[in-house]
């Protein structure tokens, strides 16, 4: 069976590809449906959805039109999930991939390295990391990265810890190819199905950090983000609660949509555990 | 003893598997009965569906398997229309069953006293103090060690052995008319096999009750069988006492089956001078220390103690052993998996076991090894092709000539030249053992080490590889270091045997002074303990 | 004795993480752009030159960067945390004033996320392939995508607002001098809340993970044993599929202490509940580093002692563990 006809026999991933189609496609129109900024004033505050024509969610404390820091802010979503995670991967899978391969002291080394970074709160470190390097995207990216790759680094470190003595791999090193062969060629190309499955897990839980840092009034100033749209209506969330609960509901969506393709990349890349799992 | 009412009756089973299962039937149409005081053995190799009867008549039918004709018959009802409830009541009271795989098949987080009156309990049998008092009795009866502590020990502070034991007190807790046992002996070393096997036919005896042995040992067979069913692709070949079937089979798939197994005929031994050893291992120690945590005493193991032994060019020695003798550490340490701890490997005068680093992978080529697992020594990522010709590669031959070479070696292992092009899953287990002899070959080694390279095949796959290598030791004189655990499989193919045992040498000679003429008593025990060898002496 | 020298041990490593999170916490210092005098006063006194002067002469951060170094973490083992100039009091009083409240709702959250967990993902792993197993599930994975502050908003706005049950703001009702019993009513009722948002997310975790761990459960060869022996299907969930799926669970709670600490501050936000998550707000919103910093590692610590309990857990739930050692 194909990897897409595996990937499609879950019902829920196809739904979360949809979606998550959807919020991208809604990032690449932002700029040809709303060129101006999403920050200008652009009619009276607190109108309510569908309350005048053009502003079908209606505006926010300052008169900014929802629905453009909606479109803006998917943009924005996407951009720091995807790279923060990138960087994670980045840090993650050779760290982990020299502690597994290894051993011995370096793995020692290594993980005591990644415990540590295990054991402080996740999220208390990226509120220090980018309140101290001051809020930009490039902070909020390497707090997020920072904060999320010990993880990679353990999955990667457990699969080739068992891949490294499977025969195989002990018969390349027999027939004489060289550590960096074997870790690039043998080990990590079996590593990837897993890896992937994380990777779209992770840009989820990015999201879900990036929203909540820009929830605090840790977001980046210049750009238009969900999070940020929520913490500042927060204080008048009694007048107007639905200028919390779409971009709410944006996240919701895609992070919804992430985890639910993440499951079905996870059926589709290792077909024997989804027939167990059913 | 043999009253002829049969406790099981299997009429016409045939049992469907899911769609998409590589055949039909899991069984099909098949029929046999187990009577009281006799052990009914059903025999084949891995999916022949030996097993499919004996789960039916338990009730526990992997997923998605579906009876669709024939009946069970147990004390004259039909167990294929029990509620899931009413078999339930049958199962540990009327019938017991014990597995393969002792190690998993006890749960690791209750002890074994309360695993047995569990079953008391499940029947609604006995009070809380009379169950612990009736498992340890059981225990006893089962011959365990020191049943006092037994019954409060955790799984894992037993053996293999001891828990197989207690997996049979399970079964046997209360008097079940009828034991199942699922290739009870297999994951077990040979003396423990022939522990447990005594065990059985001795409780089997005293209780006098009808038991169902399903094995792929033709050597168990001839061990325990009253009576004897082949089984292959679902279907019965044929069925009979045992001695007809073992002496004189009618049908060729027992009979090919039989001649498989490695016999008690050793072959002559090569006369001749011996010429310069090949190998020459000098006092090699090995141990491994279990790191101590903060709270773990490190452990150490002996695996190899000051072990010494030499290796013509183009002569075949056997390393034999049980688990933990050290026999694969050997091997391992001889390829330079494992760097010995003190001790000298010479290949044919340079010192293998001082080289480091780079200049030991440029010097790697030298010696290879043929692995054990087939599904686990390829890359499934990797063809064929490639997977054999990474080797040269890494040795500097440019790849189009590495490949035309993997072709040629395809051929020699009897694959054909168009296998290059495929990836490992498209074959079976025997032929990726081709395919790993080819990796090994493609380097030109002096010597060639074999990890248990035939035990994880089906005995009549064994015999096809063994005859392949013994075919290329004589075009490619080659010389072999074959490792295994099975005394035969060794007398077959080797010189020289080694017998090995904690780490240490306990008798070398030719195979056939060490397989004819033990001097040990160690040896002896090995070769008594080999199931079917006291029938096979009877016939001979 | 066995348990002392565990406990001895782990508190050692304990020390050794704070340690290393306190040095962490001076290159933090150091990296921040700007005056670290700056950043020790907050921002706002940052523009009187003399009193930077004497803040540096007073921090000793004319010194070189080892005494500097030297002097902060002896500061810190002395349980010196420093000066919250913002709000004009030591930085461990303010801590240890509102730590209380954050125990009450990461550790009445932690039960209840673990306790529903468990329970919702035995009965899905019970219903594979029914429509309730499914809902649980779909349940789960929704409240595993939904931010934990917007949960939190919205149950303002339901609960509060528009239906008017629970109080949406602070831990108890201001000036009406409760006491005793009727105090602790009109906490909990405070509490509801807070507790309850923060637990759905974990709450989701644990189904999950106790779904998955007790169908990976059910397949091991001990279950076809118990089976053989002809047990109840309810027994053999309980006794031998639970027990088993349970271990890694303790495992992964023991992890996720350190987001539960991170859901506390924006949970604290939302309801304004007087801990330290709602405190370390207040010190980003005034750029107050050294109370940040301070909260930073006591949230830390708070992981640690958790982790302790959990690692003790574990080892009364597996006898192969006990044994090792």
């Amino acid at each position: 069976m194909s990897f897409f006809a595996r990937f499609a026999q879950n019902r829920g991933a196809l739904v979360g590809l949809v979606i998550l189609l959807a919020i991208v496609l809604m990032a690449i129109l932002a700029p040809l449906l709303y060129p101006e900024s999403p920050w200008r004033m652009v009619q009276r505050p607190f109108l309510a959805p569908l309350e005048a024509e053009g502003f079908w969610l209606g505006t926010d404390t300052m008169g900014r039109d929802v629905a453009a820091g909606l479109m803006h802010g998917a943009w924005v979503s996407l951009l720091i999930g995807l790279i923060s995670t990138s960087v994670a991967l980045l840090i993650g899978v050779p760290l982990g991939a020299v502690a597994g391969y290894y051993g011995g002291l370096i793995d020692d080394a290594l993980m005591r390295f990644t415990e540590f970074f295990q054991t402080i709160p996740n999220f208390a470190l990226a509120i220090v990391l980018v309140a101290i390097m001051q809020p930009s995207v490039a902070s909020i990216v390497l707090a997020i990265a920072i904060v999320s790759w010990p993880p990679v680094a353990r999955l990667v470190r457990a699969e080739f810890m068992s891949l490294r003595h499977r025969e195989y791999v002990e018969a390349a090193r027999l027939v004489g190819q060289t550590n960096r062969t074997i870790i690039l060629k043998q080990i990590l190309p079996n590593t990837l199905s897993p890896i992937i499955v994380l990777a779209s897990l992770m840009v989820a839980t990015a999201i879900l950090l990036e929203s909540a840092l820009s929830f605090l009034g840790l977001g980046d100033p210049n750009v238009m983000s969900w999070g940020y749209m929520i913490g500042a209506a927060r204080t008048v969330i009694r007048q107007a609660w639905w200028l919390s609960f779409f971009p709410g509901v944006a996240i919701l969506l895609t992070v919804l949509a992430l985890n639910l393709v993440g499951e079905g990349l996870d059926d589709a890349l290792n077909p024997k555990l989804a027939r167990e799992r059913s | 003893m043999n009253d002829n009412t049969p406790v099981l009756s299997i009429r016409g089973l045939t049992l469907a598997l899911p769609q998409g299962a590589d055949r039909d039937y899991a069984v099909e149409d098949v029929s046999y009965d187990v009577a009281r005081g006799e052990i009914m053995c059903v025999v084949g190799e891995s999916g022949s569906g030996k097993s499919m009867a004996a789960n039916a008549v338990m009730g526990l039918l992997p997923k998605g398997v579906r009876p669709t004709a024939g009946e069970v018959l147990f004390d004259g009802q039909d167990l294929l229309t029990l509620s899931e409830k009413q078999h339930r009541q049958l199962r540990g009271l009327r019938i017991g069953m014990i597995f393969q795989e002792p190690m998993t098949a006890l749960n690791p987080l209750m002890r074994v006293g309360a695993q047995i009156a569990e079953v008391f309990e499940a029947h609604g049998k006995y009070s809380g103090s009379e169950r612990q008092e009736k498992a340890l009795a059981l225990l006893e009866e089962v011959g365990i060690p020191q049943p006092e502590r037994a019954i409060r020990a955790y799984p894992f502070q037993l053996s293999g052995g001891q828990r197989q034991r207690v997996m049979i007190a399970m079964a046997l807790a209360l008097e079940p008319e009828l034991l199942i046992a699922d290739e009870p002996t297999t994951a077990l070393d040979v003396t423990t096999q022939a522990q447990i096997l005594e065990l059985i036919r001795d409780l089997q005896k005293r209780r006098g009750m009808a038991v169902m042995f399903i094995t792929h040992d033709f050597g168990v067979v001839a061990e325990v069988a009253t009576r004897v069913c082949v089984m292959r692709f679902g279907q019965i070949v044929e069925l009979g006492m045992a001695d007809e079937v073992l002496d004189n089979p009618r049908h060729d798939y027992t009979r090919a089956l039989l001649e498989a197994i490695p016999s008690n005929r050793v072959p002559e031994a090569r006369g001749g001078e011996r010429p310069a050893p090949l190998l020459e291992v000098r006092n090699l120690n090995k141990v491994f220390r279990s790191r101590g945590g903060l709270f773990k005493p490190a452990r150490e193991v002996r695996a190899l103690d000051d072990v010494s032994f030499t290796l013509a060019p183009g002569e075949t020695v056997g390393i034999v052993g049980e688990s933990g003798s050290g026999k694969s550490t050997l091997g391992r340490c001889v390829v330079r998996l494992e760097r010995p701890d003190s001790g000298t490997l010479a290949l044919a005068g340079t010192d293998f076991s001082a080289l480091r680093g780079d200049v030991l992978r440029r010097e790697r080529h030298r010696v290879q090894m043929i692995f054990q697992d087939p599904y686990a020594s390829l890359n499934p990522r990797h063809r064929v092709g490639y997977a054999i010709a990474q080797g040269p590669m890494a040795n500097g031959v440019p790849k189009d000539k590495a490949m035309r070479q993997a072709e040629e070696l395809l051929e020699l292992v009897g694959l054909g030249a168009v296998a290059v092009d495929r990836f490992p899953h498209e074959f079976s287990g025997g032929q990726r053992q081709r395919i790993g002899i080819a990796r090994a070959l493609a380097l030109n080694p002096e010597l060639i080490v074999a990890d248990e390279a035939v035990s994880a095949l089906d005995v009549s796959i064994q015999a096809q590889v063994l005859e392949l290598l013994e075919e290329l030791k004589q075009k490619l004189s080659l010389s072999l270091l074959f490792i295994t655990h099975d005394l035969r499989v060794a007398a077959q193919i080797c010189d020289t045997i080694i017998v090995m045992q904690q780490g240490r040498i306990v008798e070398q000679g030719t195979a056939q002074e060490v397989f004819l003429n033990p001097r040990e008593a160690y040896t002896r025990q090995l070769l008594d303990a080999i199931p079917g060898r006291a029938h096979e002496a009877a016939m001979a | 004795m066995l348990y002392a020298r565990l406990f001895v041990m782990r508190l050692l490593k304990a020390v050794v993480v704070l340690f290393l999170i306190v040095i962490f916490n001076f290159i933090l210092i150091q990296l921040a752009p700007g005056d670290p005098a700056a950043i020790m006063a907050g921002e706002a006194g940052a523009t009187d030159e003399e009193f930077l002067r004497q803040l540096r002469e007073r921090f000793g951060l004319d010194q070189p960067m080892y005494v500097q170094l030297w002097r902060y973490v002896s500061g810190i083992a002395t349980l010196d945390f420093g000066w919250s100039y913002r709000q004009g009091m030591p930085v461990l009083d303010l801590i240890l004033e509102r730590l209380p409240a954050t125990l009450l709702l990461t550790g009445t959250a932690f039960v209840l996320s673990l306790a529903l967990g468990i329970v919702l993902g035995s009965m899905a792993a019970a219903r594979v392939k029914k429509p309730s197993g499914s809902l649980i599930m779909a349940l789960a994975l929704i409240f595993y995508a939904t931010p934990l502050f917007w949960v939190a908003l919205m149950a303002v706005v339901l609960f509060s607002v528009f239906l008017g049950w629970l109080p949406a703001y602070g831990m108890y009702t201001v000036g009406a001098g409760h006491t005793g019993f009727a105090l602790a009513l009109d906490v909990a009722k405070h509490l509801i809340l807070p507790a309850t948002t923060l637990a759905l997310f974990f709450m989701a975790i644990y189904t999950r993970m106790t779904r998955a761990s007790m169908l990976e459960a059910s397949q091991q060869d001990y279950v076809k044993t118990a089976r053989a022996k002809g047990l109840a299907p309810r027994v053999i969930q309980r006794r031998h599929v639970l027990r088993n799926a349970l271990l890694p669970i303790i495992t992964l709670a023991g992890l996720q202490a350190g987001q539960m600490v991170g859901g506390a501050i924006l949970t604290e936000t939302v309801f304004a509940w007087p801990g330290i998550g709602r405190l370390m707000f207040e010190a980003l919103q005034q750029r107050d580093y050294n109370l940040l910093l301070g909260i930073f590692f006591f949230s830390a610590a708070l992981v640690i002692v958790f982790n302790i309990i959990t690692d003790l857990v574990y080892r009364l739930a597996d006898p192969r563990i006990k044994e090792a050692s």
